[in-house]
C-alpha cells in the first residue's frame, strides 16, 4: 500500500483518522475484556466502589463501540482505497485486504452479539445471555488480529510494543481466571468445606476468635460471568 | 352434595379409623383387597366437580405445608387452560424428612388409594403424564411392589393416566417441590427460584401438581364417600384424619392414623414435666412436656406454642437422653443437607451448627447464644427454599425448651446418662454431585 | 403503579453493588450478603433502586410491580 504523505488532504484525514481510533478501539476493548474478567471474579479496583467494576466494564464497552464505528466510518469514507460499508460486517467482502479487515468484521459482528444481547439481557434466559457472552473471549483474539495485520503502525516501535502488552495482559488475565476457578469450590462440596473449617473444637478454645470474624470466608458462589 | 358411589362396601366408615390403612394389620392391600374394601375409581369426567369437593371437604396437604388442596388443583387448571399445556401431576411420596415414616407406611400398605388419588388428580386438572415419586430405600421391596401395583392397573383398565416410577435421591431437600422438578428433569436435586410457581410452570414447563402421597390418597376416599363424609373425623377448621410418625420413648415408632383435633396425650402419653416433645419433626418445635399435655393436634391449638402440625411427626425421647445433645447431632445433619446455593442459608447453617456443637460439649463462649439468635435470624426468609427457616425454628424452640439444660452443659454436666442416638439421623452425607442425582 | 425489589438468592454471589447504590432499602449481612427491604419502594428512591438492579452483575436483583 503505498501512500503519499506530503499532502494533507481529507482522504489522508479520514485514513489517519480510522487508524486512530483502530489503535483506541482495541485499547478500550482490551480494558473492556480485563474489567470483564474482574467481574467475574468480583473483584474490586482500589479505591473504587463495588458496582464500579461492573460499571466501567459496561461504559467503556458502549464506549468502544463508538470507536470501533468511527473506525469503521472513516475508513468506509476514506476515497483513496474502496471498502464497501458492508465489509464492516461481512467478512470477505472487502476487495481491499480482504482478509484482514475480514477478521474486523468478524470481531464486530461478534461484538455486536455480545452488546445487544447484554442491552437485551433482562428479557433473554440466563444461558443464551451466557453463551453469547463468552463469545467475548473470541472477539477480542480476532480483533487483535485484525489490528496487527491490517495496520503496519501495530508492527513497528511503540504501538508494537503496545499490542504485545495488550496481548500478554489479556492472556495472563484469562490464565488468572482460569486457575482461581479451578480452586473454587463444587456446589455440591461447599457445606462440606465450611463444616470441615468450622468444627475444630480446639481452634475455638484457643483462639478466642469471635465466631463471625472472617477468618474463614465461606466460598461465596462463583458468578457465571 | 355428592354420595357416596361406584358400589362402595355397605360398612359404615363414617367415624371408625382407620381410613387409610388396612383393617387388618400390617398386610399391604393389592389389587382385589382394595376393590372389596373401597370399590371402583370414581372418575367424575366432569373434573370440575371433584374440586368443588374438595373445596367442601377442607382437605388441605398432608407433606407439611397444609396448603388447601382444592387451590392448588385450580391453580394448576387455571394454568393448564391459560397457556393452553397438558399439566403434569407428581404423587410425591418421597418423604425425605428421616423421621417420618407415613408416606413409606402408606405405599406399602395402602398403594392403590394412593395411586385412585393419583389419576383422579390427573383428571381434575386434564394431565396426560403422571409421576410416582418416591424414595425406595426404606423397604427393600416397595419399588418392585409399587412397580407390579402399577402394572396391575394397567392391566384391568383402572389407569386413564400411565404412570411412571421415579426415584428420589436421599436428600433432605428431595420431597421439596422444585427440587423434585429439578431431579425428574434429569438434574440435581436441589431447589429452583420461585416465581414461577411450579403450578404455573414446572417439569419440562409444563404447569405441574405436586401433592403429597397421603393427601392423594384422601382424595381417593373423598370422591367415594363424599366431603361430609370427610368432615365426620377432625374439626371443623382442620377436618379430617392424617397419618402421623410417632416415636416414644420406649419402642419403635409406630404409624397411626388419628383424627386431626386428637389431644397429644392420648398419642404420646403421660409425660412428666422434665421431658419434652418434637413435634414437626427437623423443621418443627421442640416443646415442653407440661405445654403438650394441654395441646392438641391442629394447628389451632399448636400456634400457641409457637408449633405446626406438619406432616405429623411426633417424638419423645426418653429421659436418660440429652434432647439437645441429640438436636445438634441433628442440625449438624440439617446443615449438611443444604443445597448450598444461597449464601445466607450455606455460611448460616453451619455456623449454627457449630455453635449448637459448642453448647452441647459445654464448651460454649460468652457470645454463643447470641450468635445463634442472630444467624437464626439472618438466614429466615433469605433461602431460595425454606431449609433455613425451618432449621432456624428447631434451633430456636430448643434454645428455649432446653434452656435449663445448655445451663447445666456451660457448667460442665448434662442430665442425659446414655449416649446411644435416640432421633434418627442418616449416617452418610452428601459429598459430591452425583449424591444428589 | 409501585414496586418491590425481590432478590435471588440463588443467582446472588454477593456481590454488593446493590447495596453500594441503596443503602437505604439494602443492607449487607455479615457474610456480605444482601438484606432487602421488601417494602414497596418509594418514589424517591426509584431512580437509586433501577441502578441497583441494572448494576447487579448476575441479574439478581429484580423489580416486580405489585
Amino acid at each position: 500500500m503505498l501512500r503519499d504523505v506530503s499532502g494533507i488532504n481529507s482522504s489522508t484525514a479520514l485514513w489517519y483518522t480510522s487508524r486512530a481510533t483502530g489503535v483506541v478501539a482495541l485499547l478500550l476493548m482490551t480494558a473492556v475484556v480485563l474489567l470483564g474478567l474482574l467481574v467475574t471474579r468480583q473483584g474490586r479496583l482500589p479505591g473504587l466502589p463495588r458496582f464500579a467494576v461492573t460499571g466501567l466494564h459496561r461504559n467503556l464497552s458502549l464506549i468502544a463501540v463508538v470507536f470501533v464505528a468511527l473506525h469503521v466510518l472513516t475508513a468506509v469514507a476514506d476515497s483513496y482505497v474502496h471498502i464497501p460499508l458492508t465489509a464492516a460486517v461481512i467478512p470477505l467482502a472487502s476487495p481491499y485486504e480482504r482478509l484482514w479487515l475480514g477478521l474486523g468484521a468478524v470481531s464486530l459482528d461478534l461484538t455486536i452479539a455480545v452488546v445487544v444481547t447484554s442491552l437485551l439481557r433482562r428479557h433473554l434466559s440466563r444461558r443464551l445471555w451466557r453463551g453469547v457472552h463468552l463469545l467475548a473471549y473470541a472477539s477480542w483474539p480476532v480483533a487483535w488480529l485484525h489490528s496487527i495485520t491490517s495496520s503496519p503502525d501495530l508492527r513497528h516501535g511503540a504501538l508494537f510494543l503496545l499490542a504485545v502488552a495488550c496481548a500478554l495482559v489479556v492472556v495472563l488475565a484469562v490464565l488468572w481466571r482460569l486457575a482461581a476457578a479451578s480452586r473454587d469450590v463444587p456446589r455440591a462440596e461447599r457445606v462440606g468445606h465450611l463444616m470441615s473449617a468450622l468444627h475444630h473444637p480446639m481452634s475455638a478454645l484457643h483462639h478466642h476468635r469471635a465466631p463471625n470474624a472472617p477468618q474463614s470466608r465461606a466460598p461465596e458462589r462463583a458468578s457465571r460471568l | 352434595m355428592t354420595t357416596a358411589t361406584h358400589g362402595a362396601p355397605a360398612e359404615d366408615t363414617a367415624t371408625s379409623l382407620p381410613r387409610l390403612l388396612p383393617r387388618s394389620g400390617q398386610h399391604p392391600e393389592d389389587w382385589h383387597a382394595h376393590m372389596a374394601r373401597h370399590g371402583r375409581l370414581p372418575y367424575r369426567d366432569r373434573p370440575g366437580d371433584l374440586i368443588l369437593d374438595l373445596s367442601a371437604a377442607g382437605l388441605t396437604g398432608r407433606g407439611g405445608a397444609a396448603f388447601p388442596a382444592h387451590r392448588k388443583l385450580s391453580a394448576v387448571l387455571d394454568a393448564a387452560d391459560k397457556r393452553r399445556r397438558p399439566p403434569v401431576v407428581i404423587a410425591n411420596g418421597a418423604e425425605s424428612e428421616p423421621a417420618s415414616d407415613k408416606d413409606a407406611t402408606l405405599l406399602w400398605l395402602a398403594p392403590h388409594l394412593v395411586l385412585d388419588g393419583l389419576q383422579l388428580a390427573a383428571e381434575a386438572v386434564g394431565a396426560e403424564a403422571a409421576i410416582l415419586y418416591t424414595h425406595t430405600d426404606r423397604r427393600n421391596d416397595v419399588g418392585r411392589r409399587l412397580g407390579q401395583a402399577i402394572a396391575e392397573r394397567v392391566a384391568v383398565g383402572a389407569d386413564r393416566v400411565p404412570v411412571q416410577l421415579a426415584e428420589a435421591p436421599p436428600r433432605f431437600l428431595s420431597g421439596q417441590e422444585t427440587a423434585l422438578v429439578s431431579h425428574l428433569a434429569g438434574g440435581p436435586a436441589i431447589p429452583t427460584f420461585m416465581p414461577p410457581r411450579i403450578t404455573e410452570r414446572g417439569l419440562a414447563g409444563a404447569p405441574t401438581l405436586v401433592q403429597n402421597a397421603e393427601t392423594l390418597a384422601h382424595m381417593a376416599l373423598i370422591a367415594r364417600h363424599g366431603p361430609r363424609w370427610f368432615r365426620q373425623v377432625g374439626t371443623t377448621a382442620e377436618p379430617g384424619s392424617m397419618l402421623c410418625t410417632i416415636r416414644r420413648a420406649d419402642g419403635t415408632p409406630r404409624v397411626a392414623e388419628v383424627p386431626l383435633g386428637m389431644p397429644l396425650r392420648s398419642l404420646i402419653g403421660d409425660l412428666g414435666p422434665d421431658r419434652a416433645v418434637l413435634i414437626g419433626g427437623y423443621h418443627g418445635t421442640w416443646v415442653p412436656a407440661a405445654d403438650a399435655m394441654r395441646l392438641t393436634l391442629d394447628n389451632a391449638s399448636l400456634a400457641a406454642v409457637g408449633a405446626r402440625v406438619g406432616a405429623g411427626i411426633l417424638i419423645t425421647p426418653p429421659p436418660d437422653r440429652c434432647a439437645l445433645t441429640e438436636t445438634a447431632a441433628a442440625v449438624r445433619y440439617l446443615a449438611l443437607e443444604s443445597a448450598g446455593q444461597c449464601g445466607p442459608c450455606l455460611n448460616g447453617l453451619p455456623r449454627i451448627a457449630a455453635a449448637l456443637t459448642e453448647i452441647a460439649v459445654g464448651r460454649q463462649r460468652r457470645q454463643t447464644q447470641a450468635d445463634l439468635e442472630r444467624w437464626a435470624g439472618l438466614v429466615t426468609g433469605r433461602g431460595a427454599c425454606h431449609h433455613p427457616d425451618g432449621t432456624a425454628r428447631f434451633v430456636r424452640s430448643a434454645l428455649i425448651t432446653f434452656a435449663a439444660e445448655i445451663e447445666l452443659h456451660r457448667r460442665g454436666r448434662c442430665s442425659g446418662t446414655s449416649r446411644k442416638a435416640f432421633l434418627p439421623i442418616p449416617r452418610d452425607s452428601a459429598r459430591t454431585e452425583e449424591d444428589w442425582m | 403503579m409501585s414496586e418491590k425489589l425481590l432478590v435471588n438468592p440463588i443467582e446472588c454471589a454477593g456481590h454488593g453493588a446493590c447495596a453500594e447504590l441503596l443503602p437505604e432499602m439494602i443492607a449487607m449481612d455479615e457474610w456480605g450478603y444482601p438484606i432487602v427491604d421488601g417494602r414497596p419502594i418509594p418514589p424517591a428512591l426509584e431512580r437509586d433502586a433501577r441502578a441497583a438492579v441494572s448494576a447487579c452483575p448476575t441479574l439478581a436483583l429484580r423489580l416486580l410491580r405489585s
